[in-house]
């Protein structure tokens, strides 16, 4: 190779490099900046929001799991547990949940209330695997028109 | 809101986003919503409630007493069901708090200052008996959405403040008034500043009522923040929800009000008689009114176990919205025969009634005791789960505890 063209070539690569990394260095500043101060990428804030403090980015954390439950929220370990996390409780607990039953058509029906009146996002995609894991591990039970007492811890009564 | 506070959770939820928060789920996500993985507080330090108090939700905050947890003849702080359709306030700057009075039928729009309100206007006292319209809702089947209420969500508290009627009368109320709404001071759980967690309100003839008081003490002391600190409604006998909690507006119409959680299925039940399960169209929905006639046994509590040959001492008490009970029974036959309760008269109009007898059992064994109230109108709470409905409101089946006679 001629030492000219050798020259030409490396001095090039010498540029788009440099281009290279100076982009890379504006975006990370761009980014510190961004976590120092919010408002730089957000077009719009809204300061009277309230944000919920999250301590640990991880959704399901390794530890969570025990016995078939996720801990922390209480939610049966299946299939579409960290769909229904994510898009569940940003606005309610997830006892709002757990207490409930319903089937497939009830499930889809309190999400369409909540995409009316709450202001529930477009599930998207999720929406199938959310409906899945609700109707599956939250369906109804027939509870006749009275159920018997149950759970009744016994005890003597002395004081009358 | 706190600027460091905003600034270092916002920051937080930046960096979920730089470090790739399982994008794939959260693509349809919108921005600061954040899934809430951790206990959003002690509620019973929060609220200053009993342990044995039962949390159905903690967001909204959602708590209810056990029937033996409500044996005191007023209910104190402790014991009270606490219902929220949204956020409770932050915080609440009792010297600038104002009520506003507006709507299409008031006379004169104005604005009056809580102390204005304490000073202006006579004060008055009552007892009166608060019961969410989903109290009983875990009985329903096919079950209906919503906190899954057992029998705790009643209460009969002391109540001090002044007539909704002396402040519609100081206004002026336009002859084509029909109903009035409130607004409160709580967020909606989406956070949205522009929609109200619930809004709902009551006819002018019940607003017009002497017990519909605008509240500012509970029990003799300022209403706890998780009622509705620092000015409450109080309706007194209707479903719970409307009385209006951190009361900022009331707005009188000239039509049903149409504020949030107004419109069905939203404490509203099937005009007509339906089948379990069956769906009702929202044109075919009626908004609850007054509650229907109920009971509650509140000692001994549930699974005592005595000797042969005593008796047994119940009591308890016993509500019917808008009118008052008239009678009294308990069975321990299933309902085959029924014996009176000694009744009291109520302390005033729309307070709960207490009720007790003392119960022989004829040999040992597993025995249920069953209560039920008859209201005035000769009107008996039914043994089994009353009429389904889509919300699972108004359950007034007859309370029992499980007794063992050794």
């Amino acid at each position: 190779m001629h030492y000219e063209e050798f020259k030409k070539i490396v001095k090039r690569t010498y540029v788009v490099l440099s281009l290279f990394f100076g982009l890379l260095l504006i975006i990370a500043g761009g980014l510190v900046y961004e976590m120092l101060y919010p408002s730089f990428l957000i077009t719009e804030t809204d300061q009277d929001i309230v944000y919920e403090p999250i301590e640990n980015l991880e959704v399901i954390g390794k530890n969570d799991i025990k016995n078939g439950i996720h801990e922390p929220t209480g939610f049966v370990d299946a299939n579409g547990l960290e769909q229904v996390v994510i898009n569940c409780t940003p606005c309610h607990s997830a006892k709002l949940v757990t207490q409930n039953r319903a089937t497939r058509e009830g499930w889809i029906g309190i999400i369409r209330w909540m995409q009316e009146t709450q202001n529930l996002w477009d599930l998207g995609a999720n929406e199938a695997v959310i409906v899945d894991y609700l109707a599956t591990h939250y369906a109804p039970e027939n509870k006749g028109r009275r159920e018997l007492l149950n759970n009744i811890e016994w005890y003597d009564l002395k004081d009358k | 809101m706190d600027r460091r506070k905003f600034i270092k959770e916002a920051g937080l939820a930046t960096a979920a986003s730089v470090v790739g928060l399982d994008i794939v789920f959260s693509s349809t996500l919108p921005e600061n919503y954040i899934p809430l993985v951790k206990e959003p507080g002690n509620p019973y330090k929060l609220f200053g409630i009993d342990p044995e108090m039962t949390v159905l939700n903690n967001k909204p905050w959602n708590i209810e007493a056990k029937a033996h947890l409500l044996d005191d003849k007023i209910t104190p702080n402790k014991y009270m069901f606490v219902r929220n359709n949204g956020l409770i306030p932050q915080s609440i700057d009792v010297s600038n708090w104002e009520l506003v009075i507006d709507g299409e039928s008031v006379v004169k729009p104005r604005t009056y200052s809580l102390q204005e309100l304490k000073t202006k206007f006579k004060q008055y006292s009552y007892q009166l008996t608060l019961e969410c319209g989903g109290n009983g809702r875990s009985e329903f089947n096919p079950p209906a959405k919503g906190n899954q209420w057992t029998v705790g969500a009643v209460s009969c508290a002391k109540w001090t403040g002044v007539r909704l009627r002396d402040i519609l009368e100081d206004v002026g109320v336009k002859e084509d008034a029909v109903y009035i709404g409130y607004h409160g001071a709580d967020v909606h759980l989406s956070k949205d500043p522009n929609k109200e967690a619930i809004s709902r309100g009551v006819p002018m003839y019940k607003a017009l009522q002497n017990e519909t008081l605008l509240a500012f003490k509970m029990n003799d002391k300022d209403i706890p923040l998780a009622h509705g600190y620092p000015l409450r409604l109080i309706a007194g006998g209707w479903p719970a929800s409307a009385s209006g909690k951190w009361l900022n507006r009331i707005s009188i119409r000239n039509k049903i009000h149409d504020g949030a959680k107004m419109k069905a299925p939203s404490y509203s039940v099937p005009c007509h008689a339906v089948a379990p399960g069956e769906k009702v169209k929202e044109s075919d929905m009626c908004i609850i009114e007054s509650m229907p006639v109920k009971s509650l046994i509140t000692y001994p509590k549930t699974g005592a176990m005595i000797e042969a040959g005593s008796k047994l001492e119940i009591r308890g008490h016993a509500w019917a919205g808008e009118l008052e009970v008239a009678k009294m029974e308990y069975s321990i036959d299933f309902g085959a025969t029924w014996k009176t309760c000694a009744l009291d008269r109520p302390t005033n109009r729309l307070a709960w009634q207490h009720f007790r007898a003392s119960v022989e059992f004829p040999q040992k064994g597993y025995y249920e005791v069953w209560a039920r109230a008859t209201d005035e109108k000769g009107v008996c709470q039914p043994m089994l789960v009353p009429g389904w409905n889509p919300k699972g409101y108004l359950n007034n089946a007859c309370h029992r505890i499980a007794v063992k006679i050794k």
